[in-house]
């Protein structure tokens, strides 16, 4: 098992590698194709000569790409310096780049982004999981009855609505209509616990519709598979209690996809929101890039990027992890 | 007015009593199974009747959706869906199992009658070890530790011929061949001594040589626990070996009903005959080592009228108007044997030992 997860995680690192040169080429050579030199975008309206030089040299594009390469990956690690001339920057590792938009290491605009989107993630995640697995364990059991068929037309309204819909609408009754979450801002959670929950709890709400729809769904449909699968009917020839027969035979089974793609949501959930906290107003991850994206931030989108995929790899090998410890014929010997 | 319910409960008891002691061990009378579609009503068991004593192994023989696995689960109370309807008789040791409330027939399943299925990999649970899985099977209906349910469950495994017990009672299903598992899920039925045990196909997941193995199990084991057996089988092979009387079933009802010799050396119903003659051999001619019963089984939501079996029989001609409108009834033509055909029985005596007999 200790190998196994080793080699996940080994594969997982080479993955990430991987996606760092292939973003790093997308975001650098791209615009050098297109005929757009990323300089002109660093230094500013309307920029000199000189200055454009300048900038070049200071983010080192004048050097070979793969040298680029190595001085990013390096800064991730060591840390990196931005000199030109008698303009110095220190970028303190790990360093994923240095944005000069805003004047600050991307590290720095994660570390401020990340309790945001971690927040709004876990707390929707929490909300969908507990109600999208309850109504879909419901609806499969009560199979054609009215309650399933209500369930499912609500899902399919919640699954067809987008966020920025259904968060405006509930962002207008709650907020400004009844006033009951009036000034929605973000508010750390060691600051105050209960202005960190009342403030993202809309948020939360707004997500939560709409990933516990798919999970009911989700939950329904494997659910209903597993109840029509032969060690059901064993698990009834042996006199069992239906509640154990759904509680433990059917659930056991039901449920592994159903955690397998929370924790590749999750993963990408973490890796920024974008509609919510857009919606919501948090600078989260997702609003981060958003943002990056619309200045033309290069380094920022990088970081950011890398991020984000760091952490849809990181949930990639913890499914693998909890599918070898949950059933046993995926479990290495 | 205090008189009347006791005497009626004292004459019903009494009545109970009555059949009890001339009613075999197993008795179903008139079962009907049927599931409502959206195409129609499915009548999969359409008035079955049969009975079984303890110590004998009944083989129900018939096609796929000939209503012999709808039958089984009905017995094992497993019909119980939404859209289904059971109704008839099915007595268990004196005690009516339709009307019987579900919690009932819970605690007499797996305890008074347990079942074996057809494909033992996807019939045991893949994320839980043999061996819990059987001593859940024993726990829900003993009140013991999980010590000596283990005990237990190593002590079947070994009387099913898993070598090495007591390190194979914590393997996972996928770590066991294709006929431990069937030798597993014995054990797992066995777990509580049923009197009834039920097994469904038992060996067509399997290949020969496990089969015979499985088959002598079986075997011995009835003449351990003097247990009623019922095999689900399409396979003629296996009925010949374990079986003391033989139920051959068409469109949910049984057609032809009685002991092993008499079914094999004069069967008297059409479909029968079709069966014996489809049995494949090699001694003949390669156009000839199988011949099919022609045409498909009839649909089990319009049932054809008459006898279900004669837009496919031969000799449908030679059975008067009567088997194109007219149900024909299990009719007792020989001690402990019944035949529901139309032709007249000297016909019947007659096609065989003239036309299918010798080909046979």
């Amino acid at each position: 098992m200790a190998g196994f997860v080793i080699r996940r995680v080994l594969g997982g690192i080479v993955v990430l590698w991987l996606i760092s040169v292939i973003t790093f080429l997308l975001f650098f050579l791209v615009p050098k194709t297109l005929g757009s030199n990323p300089a002109v975008l660093f230094a500013g309206r309307a920029p000199s000569e000189a200055a454009i030089a300048g900038v070049t040299k200071k983010l080192g594009l004048d050097q070979p790409l793969v040298v680029q390469y190595w001085h990013f990956l390096k800064g991730i690690f060591v840390g990196r310096h931005f000199d030109a001339g008698p303009d110095k920057t220190w970028c303190p590792p790990p360093c994923f780049g240095y944005s000069f938009k805003n004047s600050e290491p991307v590290w720095t605009e994660i570390t401020r982004a990340l309790p945001i989107t971690v927040s709004l993630a876990f707390g929707a995640a929490v909300l969908f999981l507990v109600s999208g697995v309850g109504v879909g364990i419901v609806s499969a059991l009560n199979r054609g009855r009215l309650v399933d068929r209500a369930a499912m037309t609500v899902a399919l309204g919640a699954v067809s609505l987008p966020v920025y819909f259904t968060g405006l609408v509930l962002l207008l009754l709650v907020s400004y209509q009844w006033r009951l979450f009036p000034n929605i801002h973000y508010v750390a959670f060691l600051d105050s616990p209960l202005l960190w929950a009342r403030n993202l709890l809309p948020a939360w709400i707004v997500l939560a519709f709409l990933y516990s729809a798919m999970y009911a769904r989700l939950t329904r449909a494997s659910m209903l598979d597993v109840l029509g699968e032969d060690y059901i009917r064993t698990a009834r020839a042996k006199g069992l209690p239906e509640r154990t027969v759904v509680g433990k035979h059917a659930l056991r089974a039901a449920l592994t996809p159903v955690i397998t793609i929370f924790g590749l949501d999750l993963g990408s959930l973490l890796g920024g929101a974008v509609l919510t906290e857009t919606t919501f107003g948090f600078r989260g991850l997702g609003k981060t890039s958003i943002e990056a994206i619309s200045t033309g931030d290069l380094p920022t989108i990088l970081g950011v990027t890398i991020f984000a995929a760091a952490f849809v790899v990181l949930a990639n090998i913890l499914v693998d992890v909890f599918y070898a410890v949950v059933d046993p014929r995926v479990r290495p010997t | 007015m205090t008189t009347e319910p006791e005497s009626a409960v004292a004459a019903d008891s009494a009545g109970a009593t009555a059949a009890k002691e001339n009613q075999p061990y197993l008795d179903v009378r008139d079962l009907r199974v049927t599931f409502r579609t959206d195409d129609g009503d499915v009548h999969a068991v359409n008035g079955l009747s049969f009975g079984l004593e303890r110590g004998r192994t009944l083989g129900i023989v018939g096609e796929s959706g000939s209503g012999k696995s709808a039958a089984s689960l009905a017995v094992m109370g497993l019909q119980r869906g939404r859209r289904t309807t059971v109704s008839g008789e099915i007595w268990l040791d004196g005690e009516n199992l339709v009307t019987a409330s579900a919690e009932r027939v819970r605690s007499l399943r797996g305890r008074e009658m347990a079942m074996i299925f057809q494909d033992p990999l996807s019939a045991m649970h893949p994320y839980f070890k043999v061996g819990d899985q059987i001593i859940e099977a024993y726990r829900v209906h003993h009140d013991v530790s999980k010590k000596a349910a283990k005990t237990r469950a190593v002590e079947l495994l070994d009387r099913v011929g898993i070598p090495d017990a007591r390190r194979r009672v914590d393997s996972y299903p996928h770590e066991f061949s294709g006929g431990m598992r069937q030798r597993a899920m014995i054990a797992m039925a066995l777990s509580c001594d049923p009197s009834l045990l039920i097994a469904d196909e038992p060996t067509t997941a399997l290949d020969v040589t496990v089969q015979a193995q499985i088959l002598d199990l079986l075997n011995d084991l009835q003449k351990e626990f003097n247990s009623a057996i019922i095999i689900i089988t399409h396979d003629l092979g296996v009925v010949a070996e374990i079986a003391d009387e033989v139920l051959v079933m068409y469109a949910g009802n049984a057609v032809e009903h009685g002991g092993v010799q008499e079914i094999f050396s004069a069967p008297q119903h059409p479909y029968t005959w079709g069966l014996l003659s489809s049995i494949t051999r090699l001694d003949r001619t390669r156009a000839d080592r199988l011949r099919a019963v022609p045409g498909n089984p009839p649909s089990l939501i319009a049932v054809p009228a008459g006898c279900p079996f004669h837009p496919r029989c031969q000799y449908a001609d030679l059975a008067g108007p009567a088997t194109r409108t007219e149900r024909p009834t299990l009719e007792t033509v020989a001690p402990g044997h019944r035949v529901a055909c139309h032709l007249p029985a000297e016909a019947r005596v007659r096609i065989f030992r003239e036309e299918v007999a010798p080909s046979l």
